[in-house]
């Protein structure tokens, strides 16, 4: 039994090795090295790289998208919870409802975010409406700016945050809802005072699995952000790409994994298994 | 779940999701519909088929088609094989290490993924005499599928009766034998799910893809972006309209034999 096993083991453990621990360990070593004349990494080491991710500049940098992480977070989960709930109560057509909610989540990132470039430029359908009925004279400006990175990431991660409230929600004991109620507590009491403080770890579980991608988020803020929209994964790219900083670049994809882990760990010690 | 909702509330609801569902859906029907417009603006005059005529004249379109539908065949398959067997050997024995690695290919922010993989093909390309291509491309995209199978498949090995494959060895089947004859075939509509969801996320990558791919490693989604960037473009809403349908039938395929 166990040779079998060992051959079938084999080629993932190896993948894994190469493909993840070797290019984390090389970004790992890279992220204390001096960056080379033409590119590249030079020694000596130093920790240079990460005392410059306090400088104010890149604080500002994070901090937006801490905050823009944040927002989309908290929209996610506002939108996502009457959704998961009503799901969870439509009985028989539960399955049918939720593929609805998880086929967007995997078709083509990509085109669902330049489907809002589409509606929200200012030629775009919503403006363009908008004219034809009078309602605005100059279009408004929508498209590239953080509000528009927002949108984006909740249109992304909706998804994401439905899945764990939903598999909460419905795993709730439904003789707490109706005690609940029988006791004379008014739908919207039941809601605030039990349904939702039992549903707490699937909203910790949402909560972190639609965060730590929007942190990261390169795709949405290149496409729908404005010339001010630089996010940590924009940061990132450019180090790699025409700043041609590697060690640099290097240092905060070590800060993002760094945190991205760190509540990942926090919440699967709260006992959730959603994560 | 019976819980005492009034009947309004519950319309409410229902309403609420109605909402929600369009707001999920509206966007990409109305891509589909200004694909079919006669206009290249913003206003509907008429139906046409120009856009996707024009799509279909479109060189690098077609040709970053073709790197995509090889780069994903060529990562579907080895990911399919490679998890598959993986999600079986987790069965029998679970193991922190890998699906620790696992888990973590799965949670790591995609840019993070690319310029790490980016720098590791740097790095051995000092001792390698290769460069940036399909290869490359494969690879990274194996690196973040083949969670994706192990997780389908393993789910279905969760509902599988190990005594079948006991009673296998007792009848005198070997090992593999069994694995072959008793295991496999029962999970073959996991293994086609799954295989279908790592196509999935293989041809739909962007983030990963233009930083390990080669001048001529181009793929479909590099092309879109390119044109995304540049602004809204006709041509794109036919390309869209094309992608989330192939996609959209690919998926729920996908959750059909997950379920039977």
């Amino acid at each position: 039994m166990r040779a079998l096993r060992s051959w079938f083991i084999a080629p993932s453990a190896v993948l894994m090795a190469v493909t993840l621990a070797v290019p984390l360990a090389i970004v790992c070593v890279y992220s204390v090295l001096t960056r080379g004349a033409y590119g590249g990494v030079e020694w000596p080491w130093t920790l240079e790289n990460y005392s410059r991710l306090l400088d104010p500049l890149y604080g500002a940098i994070f901090g937006q998208s801490f905050g823009i992480a944040a927002v989309a977070t908290g929209l996610c989960l506002v939108l996502g919870f009457p959704l998961a709930l009503f799901i969870a109560r439509s009985g028989s057509r539960k399955n049918l409802y939720l593929s609805l909610v998880i086929l967007p989540f995997w078709t083509s990132f990509l085109i669902r975010t330049y489907a809002w470039m589409f509606l929200l430029r200012d030629t775009g359908l919503i403006n363009t409406l908008l004219q034809a009925l009078g309602l605005i004279r100059a279009p408004l400006p929508m498209l590239y700016n953080n509000g528009a990175v927002i949108l984006g990431l909740v249109y992304g991660y909706l998804p994401f945050a439905v899945l764990p409230l939903y598999a909460t929600i419905e795993r709730l004991d439904a003789s707490l809802l109706e005690a609940a109620a029988d006791l004379g507590a008014r739908p919207m009491a039941t809601l605030a005072r039990v349904t939702i403080p039992l549903s707490a770890p699937g909203i910790r579980a949402a909560a972190i699995l639609v965060f730590v991608p929007c942190l990261g988020t390169y795709l949405t803020s290149d496409l729908l952000g404005g010339s001010k929209t630089i996010l940590i994964g924009n940061l990132v790219q450019n180090q790699f790409t025409a700043s041609r900083d590697w060690p640099f670049g290097a240092a905060i994809s070590i800060l993002l994994i760094a945190v991205a882990m760190a509540l990942l760990l926090a919440v699967r010690r709260q006992g959730s298994e959603l994560v | 779940m019976n819980t005492g909702m009034s009947i309004r509330a519950k319309d409410g609801f229902a309403f609420y999701a109605a909402a929600a569902y369009a707001f999920l859906y509206l966007p990409l029907l109305i891509l589909a519909v200004f694909s079919v417009n006669a206009s290249r603006f913003t206003v509907w005059q008429g139906f046409s088929a120009r856009w996707y005529r024009a799509m279909l004249a479109d060189h690098d379109l077609l040709e970053s088609t073709a790197n995509s539908l090889i780069i994903a065949t060529a990562s579907t398959l080895l990911a399919t094989a490679i998890g598959t067997l993986a999600a079986y050997a987790l069965w029998k024995r679970s193991s922190v290490w890998l699906s620790g690695s696992l888990y973590l290919s799965l949670v790591t922010p995609e840019i993070v993924t690319g310029v790490s993989l980016l720098a590791f093909y740097q790095w051995a390309f000092r001792y390698l005499h290769l460069q940036l291509g399909m290869h490359t491309v494969v690879l990274a995209h194996l690196s973040f599928s083949v969670a994706y199978v192990v997780l389908v498949v393993l789910a279905r090995l969760r509902t599988f009766d190990p005594t079948l494959e006991e009673a296998a060895l007792d009848l005198g089947a070997t090992e593999l034998g069994a694995f072959r004859r008793v295991t496999l075939p029962y999970l073959a509509p996991a293994i086609a799910a799954a295989a279908m969801l790592a196509f999935t996320v293989s041809i739909d990558d962007y983030v990963i893809t233009s930083l390990v791919a080669g001048v001529d490693s181009r793929t479909l989604p590099m092309v879109i972006y390119a044109m995304a960037r540049r602004g809204v473009n006709p041509v794109l809403n036919a390309v869209s309209t094309v992608v989330v349908v192939a996609l959209g039938a690919l998926v729920l395929i996908s959750e059909r034999l997950r379920a039977s």
